[in-house]
C-alpha cells in the first residue's frame, strides 16, 4: 500500500501529461482512462489505479478539464472527463518542453556514449 | 465564490469523486468475475488493485479544500464540540492550567526583566563593575565582601588603563535643597566624569556633567533625575540653567536625565560631581563604586590584568600622608576582581528567583501529571470509539493529531486564563517582592512574556497529550475493536500508566513541601535572633543632615543635634531619644579601620579592620540594645571632647576575654589619636540584617578631637535620630517630629523617615517573599497531589465496580475490600514519598544558601512532611473507597 502515490510518478507531471493526451483523443470516464493509459503505456506507469482520482480533482481544479454526468460501458452511473480549450493548451505547451527536455536528455547521452 | 455556492459545488464535487471512485470499482470487480473469480474474490483484488480507497477519497477531496488547514477546522470543531459536552472536565482542566501556565507566567515576567536584561544601557555586556578583593586585610569580610575604589585610584586607573571605553565612579549620598520651598533631602548620586560616558544613555534635556564639572575650583553644576524633575519642577525644560541650592551651595542645572534612568540599579534625586582634588587625597578612603565600559575584545581576565599591573603605580604615586610606607597595601592582596555589572546588579536575588521559577515550574508538571490523568481517563471512555475509526482507516497520525489537538487547544484555553491570572499575580508579586528587587516597578505583562505563555501553554498540550497518545493511538492491530472491558476488570498495564503519574506528583509535592516548611523554619529561626535593639514597631528613625555650608563650626553642629534629640524626647509619648550615624540593617555607608590597644606591641603587623559607629549619649537606651557592663556616654564627655569609646560584646571578648574586663581599657585608631578608654560594652548588633553575623563595632562619641583631620574637631554632620513612642509611624507623630526639628532649625530637612519594624521587615524581605512563594506552591502541590490520590482512587473504584459485587457475592469482607483501595492508595504515596525523599536531600543542597540557622537536612522536616503527605494519601483514598462498601453486589453485577 503506497503512502504517497505520487512519488510513485515517473517525474512530475507524468500522470497529468498522459491523462491529457489520453483525454484529447476523446472524453472518457475514470475506469476507461485507467484501462487506457495503462494499455498505451504497456504498464510503463506502475501507479496505484486509485492515485488517478486526486489528480483528476487537482486537474479539474486548474480547469484543464470539466466532469459530466454520464453512463459507463456497462451502463453505470459515473463521471466523463472532457478536455478543455485550456486543457489542450497546457497540453501543448507541457509537449513542447518535454520535447526539448527528451532532446537534451539525448543529445547528453548520445555524448557520453561517443 | 461566495461561501454558499462555494460549500454548494464542493459538495457536488464530492459527490463526483464518490459515484466515480465506486463506478471505477464495480466496473473492475465486473471485468475480473468475467475472467472467472468468484464475486468476493473479485471485489477484494479491485480494492487490492485501487488503493486505500478512504485515504484516497479523502485526498480528491482535499484538492478542493484549503487543504490541511480546513480538515484541522474541522477536528478543532469536533474538539470543541466534545469539550462542550464535557463542561466538567474541560473546566477542571482549564482553571488547573490557567493557575499553573498563570503563575509561570508572572515569575517568567519578573526572572526576563531582573535576570535576563536588568540593565537598560546600550551595549550593557561591556559594563563592568570594579570590585576589588583585599583577602589580606583582616576584618573587611566581616562587614563587606569587597573592597570599594579611593578617588586616588580612580584617578590613576582613569589615566592609565587600556582596557576602558571610559570608567568612573560613584557613591549615593543625600544633600539638602533650600530655598525652593520646605527644605527638602535628596537622594543624590555623586559621579566622576566617565560615568555617564560609561553608562551612555544621553541626557533628556540639556546637557551631561563633563570634565571641566572635575575640577574643585571650577563651575559648580548639576544634573536632575527625571522623577525629581516632574516632582519638583513639574517637567519644564526651561529648568535647565537656573540655580538652586544644593547643601547651601548654588548650582547651575546642567540638564536632566530621561526616565527610568538609574546609576545602576540607584535610584537619584540629583547627580553631582564628584571634584576630587588631587593636592589633598591620599590613597586611603576605599568608599567609591567603580564602573567601566571595555574596549571592544577586551575581556575581563584582561582587564583584571591590566589595572593589577596599575596598583604598584598607583602606589608609587600616592600617600597616606608623611612617614607611612605606600607599599603597606601589598599586605592587603588587593587584587581585581572585576565581574559584569549585570551580576552585581541581580546580586543575591538571582538564586531566590531560579528556586521559585523551578518550584512553579515544578507545580506546573504536577498540574500537567493531573491533566494528563484526567485526559487517560477520557481517552479510556473513547477507546471503542478511537478502535472503530482505526478499523476504518484513520491512520495512526490522524488519531494521534486529533488527541493532540485537543490537549493543546486545552493548553491554549488554559493558557489564555492564565494571562489574567499571571496580571494579577504580577500585582501580587510586586507588592510583596523584596524592595532589593532590582527593576521592580517595571516588570510587566510584555511580548517576551506573552511568547513565553504561548510557548509553555502548547508545550504543556503537548507533554500531557502525549501520554494519551503513546497509549490509544499505537499500530493499528493493537487496537482491541470490541473493548474487552466491558466485561473485564481494569488492565494491569492501563492502571500502570497512572499509578506512576501519582508517584511522580507526590513525589514532586513532597520536594516542594519539604522546601516550604524549611523556609517556614528559617523565617522561625529568624525572627529568633536577637537583632541587638528591641520592639521595632515602637522605635521610629529618620536621618538629619547639617551640612558645612550651612553650619561650618563643629561644636555647634553638636549643640544643634543635642537640642533636636531634646526637642524630640520632649514630643507627648516619646520615652526617649538618640542618635547614631548608622542604624541596623538601613544600609548606611559603614566605616571602617583597625584600632590599636595600648600596651600591645604591633611590630609592622596591622590589626584587623573594625566597623565604626558614632552615637549619642541615650542612643543605645533608644534603640533597646543592652549593656553588658560599663555605662552610656554623657554629654559631659562629648563636650568636653573626653577620649571615651564603647565596644561591642563579641569585640571585648576577642580583646580582653570577657565584657567586664575591657571596661577601662584603652586604644586608639591612628598615633597622634588620644588613647580612648573603654567606658561601656553593649549587645552585639545585627548591623547587615539577622541572618548576618554581627560585626564587631567600635562606637565612638559623635563629636571627638581629631588631630588627624581637617580640622581640630571631628563631627559626624548626617545621623539617624531615633525616638522611641508607642505613637511610632501615625502621621500626626512624623508631623509634630518636622515641627520639633524645624523649631531647632528651619533649614533642615528630615530624610528616610521609618519605623525601625520597616527596616527590620525589608531586611527579611528575601526570606519571607521566598517563604510566600513557597508555601504557596507547596499547598498547591498538596491538593494537586491530593487530588491527584483521589482520582486515580476513585476511578479504580468504579472500574471495578463488577469486580467488587463478584467478590462480595463470593463472600468478601466489606472492610477487606475497602482497605484493598487504601492500601494501593498507600504504596503508590510510599514510592512517590522515598523518590520524593531523594530528590529532595539533593535539591535542598541548593537551597542552603536561602536557609538560617537549619540544616537543609533537617530531620523534623524530612520526618514531619512525609508523615502529613501519607496521612493526606489514606484520606485521599478512604474518600472514594468508602464507596465500595455502599456497592450492593446484586446491582453490581447487573449494572453491565
Amino acid at each position: 500500500m503506497a503512502k504517497n502515490p505520487e512519488h510513485r510518478d515517473l517525474f512530475p507531471g507524468a500522470l497529468e501529461i498522459m491523462i491529457l493526451q489520453s483525454l484529447r483523443l476523446k472524453p472518457m470516464h475514470g475506469y476507461a482512462l485507467v484501462k487506457h493509459i495503462k494499455q498505451v503505456s504497456e504498464d510503463l506507469l506502475q501507479v496505484e489505479e486509485g492515485s488517478l482520482y486526486p489528480a483528476l480533482q487537482r486537474m479539474l481544479r486548474e480547469g484543464w478539464l470539466e466532469a459530466e454526468t454520464g453512463i459507463s460501458a456497462k451502463g453505470r452511473p459515473t463521471r466523463i472527463y472532457r478536455l478543455t480549450d485550456a486543457g489542450i493548451r497546457h497540453l501543448e505547451s507541457e509537449v513542447v518542453s518535454f520535447e526539448r527536455m527528451f532532446a537534451g536528455f539525448t543529445r547528453v547521452l548520445g555524448a557520453v556514449k561517443a | 465564490m461566495s461561501l454558499f455556492s462555494r460549500i454548494f459545488s464542493r459538495n457536488r464535487r464530492y459527490d463526483d469523486i464518490s459515484v466515480s471512485i465506486q463506478e471505477h470499482l464495480d466496473e473492475r470487480t465486473d471485468e475480473l468475475m468475467e475472467e472467472g473469480m468468484s464475486r468476493g474474490e473479485a471485489e477484494r483484488s479491485a480494492r487490492r488493485d485501487f488503493g486505500n480507497v478512504t485515504v484516497l477519497r479523502e485526498r480528491s477531496r482535499e484538492v478542493w479544500q484549503w487543504q490541511r488547514l480546513e480538515s484541522l477546522l474541522v477536528d478543532l470543531k469536533h474538539v470543541f464540540r466534545r469539550l462542550w459536552r464535557a463542561p466538567g472536565f474541560a473546566i477542571t482542566v482549564v482553571l488547573t492550567l490557567a493557575i499553573g501556565i498563570g503563575a509561570n507566567t508572572a515569575v517568567f515576567s519578573v526572572l526576563n526583566s531582573v535576570l535576563i536584561r536588568p540593565l537598560s544601557y546600550p551595549e550593557p555586556q561591556q559594563l563592568i563593575a570594579m570590585r576589588f578583593d583585599a583577602p589580606g586585610a583582616p576584618g573587611l569580610t566581616d562587614f563587606r565582601d569587597e573592597l570599594r575604589m579611593s578617588a586616588s585610584m580612580y584617578l590613576t586607573f582613569a589615566a592609565h588603563n587600556r582596557s576602558f571605553q571610559s570608567m568612573g565612579v560613584w557613591l549615593p549620598g543625600t544633600a539638602s535643597i533650600t530655598g525652593i520651598a520646605q527644605p527638602e533631602q535628596v537622594n543624590t548620586a555623586l559621579i566622576t566624569d566617565g560615568v555617564l560616558q560609561t553608562l551612555e544613555v544621553p541626557a533628556a534635556a540639556g546637557q551631561w556633567l563633563t570634565a571641566a564639572d572635575q575640577d574643585p575650583h571650577g563651575a559648580r553644576r548639576v544634573m536632575l533625575g527625571y522623577g525629581y524633575w516632574q516632582r519638583r519642577f513639574g517637567g519644564d525644560p526651561g529648568v535647565v540653567g537656573r540655580t538652586i541650592n544644593v547643601d547651601s551651595e548654588s548650582r547651575v542645572i546642567a540638564g536632566v536625565m530621561p526616565r527610568g534612568f538609574k546609576v545602576v540599579s540607584y535610584d537619584f534625586d540629583l547627580l553631582v560631581p564628584l571634584a576630587f582634588d588631587p593636592v589633598k587625597e591620599g590613597l586611603a578612603g576605599f568608599a567609591y563604586h567603580g564602573i567601566g565600559r571595555l574596549r571592544p575584545g577586551v575581556t575581563i581576565s584582561q582587564a583584571d590584568a591590566d589595572v593589577s599591573r596599575l596598583l604598584n603605580v598607583w602606589m608609587d604615586s600616592w600617600t597616606n600622608g608623611p612617614g607611612t610606607d605606600p607599599h603597606w597595601y601589598e599586605t592587603w592582596k588587593i587584587t581585581p576582581a572585576f565581574q559584569p555589572l549585570k551580576e552585581q546588579v541581580v546580586g543575591g536575588v538571582g538564586n531566590v528567583l531560579w528556586v521559585v521559577m523551578a518550584t512553579i515550574g515544578i507545580v506546573m508538571l504536577i498540574a500537567c501529571t493531573n491533566v494528563a490523568n484526567l485526559l487517560l481517563v477520557r481517552a479510556d471512555g473513547r477507546q471503542q470509539e478511537l478502535a472503530v475509526r482505526s478499523a476504518l482507516g484513520a491512520g495512526r497520525w490522524r488519531i494521534a493529531r486529533e488527541l493532540l489537538l485537543e490537549s493543546v487547544t486545552l493548553g491554549l484555553l488554559g493558557g489564555a486564563v492564565g494571562v489574567g491570572v499571571a496580571y494579577a499575580g504580577l500585582r501580587l508579586l510586586i507588592a510583596i517582592g523584596p524592595e532589593n528587587l532590582p527593576r521592580l516597578s517595571e516588570i510587566s505583562l510584555d511580548g517576551q512574556s506573552l511568547t513565553f505563555t504561548l510557548v509553555i501553554s502548547v508545550l504543556s498540550g503537548l507533554l500531557f497529550g502525549i501520554i494519551p497518545v503513546l497509549r490509544y493511538a499505537p499500530s493499528r492491530q493493537a487496537v482491541p475493536l470490541i473493548g474487552a472491558m466491558r466485561t473485564a476488570s481494569i488492565s494491569r498495564e492501563r492502571q500502570r500508566g497512572r499509578n506512576f503519574l501519582v508517584v511522580a506528583q507526590v513525589a514532586m509535592a513532597l520536594v516542594l513541601l519539604i522546601s516550604a516548611v524549611l523556609m517556614i523554619r528559617t523565617f522561625r529561626a529568624m525572627r529568633n535572633v536577637d537583632p541587638g535593639f528591641s520592639d521595632p514597631t515602637s522605635l521610629q528613625v529618620m536621618r538629619i543632615s547639617i551640612p558645612e555650608t550651612l553650619v561650618r563650626d563643629p561644636q555647634t553642629v553638636t549643640r544643634i543635634q543635642n537640642s533636636i534629640q531634646d526637642k524630640l524626647a520632649g514630643i507627648p509619648g516619646v520615652s526617649s531619644a538618640g542618635f547614631a550615624v548608622s542604624v541596623p540593617m538601613s544600609g548606611a555607608e559603614p566605616n571602617w579601620d583597625g584600632i590599636y590597644l595600648e600596651g600591645k606591641n604591633y611590630e609592622g603587623e596591622e590589626p584587623p579592620l573594625r566597623l565604626f559607629n558614632y552615637v549619642s549619649p541615650g542612643y543605645f537606651h533608644t534603640a533597646g540594645t543592652r549593656f553588658v557592663a560599663g555605662q552610656d556616654f554623657a554629654w559631659s564627655d562629648i563636650y568636653s571632647l573626653r577620649p571615651v569609646a564603647i565596644l561591642s560584646e563579641s569585640l571585648a571578648r576577642e580583646l580582653w576575654g570577657s565584657p567586664s574586663a575591657a571596661i577601662g581599657k584603652r586604644f586608639r585608631e591612628f598615633p597622634s589619636m588620644p588613647w580612648h578608654e573603654v567606658v561601656g560594652v553593649v549587645q552585639d548588633v545585627r548591623e547587615n540584617g539577622v541572618n548576618q553575623s554581627s560585626p564587631a563595632t567600635v562606637y565612638w562619641p559623635s563629636m571627638m578631637a581629631n588631630l588627624y583631620g581637617p580640622g581640630p574637631i571631628d563631627v559626624r554632620r548626617t545621623a539617624y535620630f531615633a525616638l522611641r513612642s508607642s505613637r511610632a509611624g501615625t502621621q500626626t507623630f512624623i508631623n509634630e517630629m518636622q515641627r520639633a526639628v524645624w523649631s531647632v532649625n528651619a533649614n533642615l530637612p528630615v530624610a528616610s523617615i521609618s519605623t525601625m519594624q520597616d527596616i527590620y521587615s525589608q531586611s527579611m524581605a528575601r526570606t519571607s517573599f521566598t517563604l510566600v512563594m513557597l508555601a504557596i506552591a507547596g499547598t498547591m502541590a498538596l491538593a494537586l497531589g491530593i487530588l491527584g490520590i483521589y482520582g486515580v482512587i476513585s476511578y479504580a473504584v468504579s472500574q471495578r465496580t463488577r469486580e467488587i459485587g463478584i467478590r462480595m457475592a463470593l463472600g468478601a469482607n466489606k472492610s477487606e475490600l475497602l482497605w484493598m483501595f487504601v492500601r494501593s492508595a498507600l504504596v503508590l504515596t510510599g514510592v512517590g514519598t522515598a523518590v520524593g525523599l531523594g530528590a529532595a536531600a539533593a535539591l535542598m543542597r541548593l537551597m542552603r544558601t536561602l536557609l538560617f540557622g537549619i540544616s537543609p537536612l533537617d530531620p523534623v522536616t524530612f520526618t514531619v512532611v512525609p508523615v502529613v503527605l501519607v496521612a493526606a494519601a489514606v484520606v485521599a483514598s478512604y474518600v472514594p473507597a468508602r464507596r465500595t462498601a455502599a456497592i450492593d453486589p446484586v446491582d453490581a453485577l447487573r449494572s453491565e
